[in-house]
């Protein structure tokens, strides 16, 4: 069996790509609403950065105008819209788990490693970024998932569904950097739609319970 | 044919913005006839889309596509009828003329959606109109600005955002399993990667029909990713409940048909259908213990959408091409089976102003047409001839026996007659047993024997009621010609082979 060192490029890359997943741990573990909200802007903005990188390196013209319409959505927009939700909330500024943070920590890490590690098993190759990218991304999809499930306030969980989209985004880098530009554009335009219901659904949710608590939410069972 | 596509996904959304800015009572004109039009458009490409696949740009319709327009194009047309009796008998209500509006706008966006759907020709926009279909949705389930919409509304969009997350990841896959057989730039068209077929990369394939089915299956309530459903039914005001169970369950069936098309011609079917008929046993035996113990009359409907699905996905799941046939029939039969009983609930319940099963009785007495005609709604559910669901699951359990393995068609025989048992219980009881008229009347702030008066609220609720049943009898006895050929087309299409 052979190996080889990877270049600097693949180096590079993967690199970044353990920051995205990084972030999102530090994204899963940060109490603070409106510092979790920071964080998902920049694991977006690594990813906007990742896309001018393979735009610039592997001649996919099309992924500039998606790394720019990716870093004014999810970078400033998202973001901005979420703080003023956080603002708008008299005060509460901090989220809340259901476990302890080194059990919501623990089952991230099996999370993400059980999606790097099952994802190499499909077989799955890139011609632009390297493999284990992939792996990282299923991995931060995962994370994101499991924060969406742990953490027990509306801004978490919609933090937590943005960073797995995050992710998503990602693993299109790594293996479907060649899809129609007006697809992306598409996919991106309705991230601004689900964000826009978020945000309302968001105060909807604060005028009922007058929180941002979900503990509130077991009126409907059975 | 082009200019019905086109205007199958465009009278919606004209719909929707002009009731969006025109009089209210101009925007309930407006939306019935959008409606009407679009189950008119849908029953023009019936016999087009039985015969061949036709299109135009980013459109396409073979006849897979054609069972789910024309549902969803019954359930729009219903659905804008009953919604007109439905706010005339909530107009005393605050805040009604702003909501009346809004209701209006998200029927309309809702059903363009679920139109679009089946007519998208490549993956990604079916992902997007799917992705339409749960914002809109989302906000119509929380409408009623109750704590109680608010709480199923939240639920809903996060586990439908994060289904529709998993079925993203889904099309990404598919999209470099393509690329790899038919080059970068591929636009994911559906016919394009059935026909690369056996090129695909196996693995790729079935990572993305496995997530597909996860994602996908969410929205169509297959367990154990149903949870959202029973909330937003019942929280919902019924025509989205309508909507939803009838409509936006079986479109998301009918991605998940697409996806196993293409794994189907990639892999084989066995791997497709062994997923689809674990999913399926999972739901229809979840549903059918629920239903035996359920209180709600909504969430008893919701749960009965769930055994529904439950059927479906065991259908394809039996690869027999009747099976299939009845697949399709049965997407038919349940969604005029369902609008009908989703309508009658939400007649009673406003009349009772409750949806506690155990407060809602003598159904029989006081709404003359509307209580038999949700018992027989009911009853239909349950599978019992005339009406389309038998006629559509005994095609299917002939199918599953003359399947290698007879097991599953028995768990279905089984878990049918357990559900079957559940739902006729309870709405027996509604129909004909007799409460007190003290809660009823109390409730409403009237005098006793106010609650006794003998009268439908309006025609507006009884007649989309009349449809579905008259739908339910024809598909029952005898389902025309030109449908009966969509139908076994489309289960060709789905490639069931014994």
């Amino acid at each position: 069996m052979s190996h080889t060192v990877p270049g600097f490029y693949d180096a590079a890359t993967n690199a970044v790509a353990v920051l995205v997943l990084l972030i999102e741990f530090g994204m899963l573990r940060q109490a603070l609403l409106r510092d979790q909200v920071r964080l998902y802007a920049a694991q977006s903005l690594v990813i906007s950065v990742l896309a001018l990188v393979v735009a610039a390196s592997r001649a996919v013209p099309e992924l500039y105008a998606v790394a720019g319409f990716s870093f004014v959505l999810k970078v400033v927009a998202v973001p901005w819209a979420l703080r003023r939700l956080v603002r708008g909330t008299n005060g509460e500024i901090a989220g809340s788990g259901r476990f302890g943070l080194a059990t919501q920590v623990l089952l991230a890490l099996v999370a993400g490693g059980f999606g790097f590690f099952v994802s190499g098993a499909f077989g799955i190759s890139s011609t632009v970024l390297p493999e284990s990218a992939f792996g990282m991304s299923v991995a931060v999809f995962l994370v994101g998932f499991v924060m969406m499930v742990i953490r027990s306030d509306v801004i978490s969980q919609s933090v937590g569904f943005f960073s797995l989209e995050n992710g998503v985004s990602l693993a299109a880098l790594v293996i479907a950097a060649g899809l129609p530009f007006i697809l992306e554009l598409v996919f991106l335009f309705d991230l601004l739609v689900a964000a826009v219901v978020f945000g309302v659904l968001i105060r909807v949710h604060h005028r009922s319970t007058a929180s941002l608590s979900t503990r509130p939410l077991t009126r409907l069972r059975g | 044919m082009s200019g019905v596509l086109i205007a199958l996904v465009t009278v919606g959304l004209a719909a929707a913005l002009v009731s969006l800015v025109v009089p209210v009572s101009v925007g309930r004109v407006v939306s019935v006839v959008a409606g009407l039009a679009c189950f008119g458009l849908a029953l023009v490409l019936v016999p087009a889309a039985a015969n061949r696949t036709v299109g135009t740009g980013f459109l396409r319709a073979d006849a897979l596509s054609g069972v789910f327009v024309l549902t969803v194009g019954f359930l729009y047309a219903a659905t804008t009828v009953y919604t007109v009796g439905y706010l005339r008998a909530q107009a005393h209500e605050d805040g009604h003329r702003c909501r009346t509006r809004l209701l209006w706008c998200g029927l309309n966006l809702f059903c363009w959606a679920m139109l679009a759907a089946p007519l998208m020709s490549g993956l990604a926009l079916l992902w997007i109109a799917i992705e339409v279909t749960t914002v809109v949705s989302a906000l119509l389930v929380a409408i009623d600005d109750t704590d109680g919409a608010a709480e199923a509304s939240w639920k809903y969009l996060l586990i439908a955002s994060a289904g529709l997350g998993v079925a993203l990841f889904a099309t990404i896959i598919i999209y470099y399993a393509g690329a790899r057989v038919l080059g970068e730039g591929l636009g994911l068209g559906i016919g394009q990667l059935i026909h690369a077929g056996l090129a695909l990369p196996a693995g790729a394939v079935r990572l993305s029909f496995v997530l597909a089915t996860l994602g996908f299956g969410t929205k169509m309530g297959l367990v154990p990713v149903h949870t959202w459903l029973p909330d937003a039914h019942a929280e919902a005001p019924a025509p989205a409940s309508t909507l939803l169970s009838g409509g936006l369950l079986a479109v998301s069936f009918y991605a998940i048909l697409r996806y196993y098309q293409i794994t189907s011609a990639a892999v084989g079917a066995s791997f497709g259908r062994t997923v689809l008929l674990a999913f399926g046993i999972a739901s229809l035996l979840l549903a059918a213990l629920v239903l035996l113990d359920q209180h709600d009359i909504k969430r008893l409907l919701a749960y009965s959408s769930v055994e529904h699905m439950g059927i479906l996905a065991m259908a394809i799941g039996f690869g027999a091409p009747i099976a299939a046939a009845g697949a399709m029939l049965h997407v038919l039969a349940h969604a005029a089976a369902k609008s009908c009983a989703f309508f009658g609930a939400g007649t009673m319940s406003a009349l009772y102003r409750t949806r506690d099963i155990g407060r809602i009785r003598a159904t029989l007495d006081r709404l003359p047409l509307t209580a038999p005609m949700f018992l027989l709604a009911v009853l239909a559910l349950s599978a019992l001839p005339p009406f389309g669901i038998f006629r559509s699951e005994f095609m299917i359990v002939a199918g599953g026996l003359a399947s290698p393995s007879k097991a599953p068609a028995a768990i279905l025989v089984l878990l049918t007659t357990l559900a079957f048992l559940g739902l006729s219980f309870v709405t027996t009881r509604m129909s004909f047993e007799s409460g007190t008229d003290a809660h009823a009347s109390a409730a409403h702030g009237l005098g006793p024997g106010a609650m006794r008066a003998r009268r439908e609220p309006s025609v507006w609720l009884v007649a989309p009621m009349v449809a579905g049943l008259i739908a339910l009898l024809v598909l029952g006895i005898h389902p025309p010609g030109p449908l009966q050929q969509l139908l076994h087309q489309a289960a060709a299409e789905l490639g069931a082979r014994p």
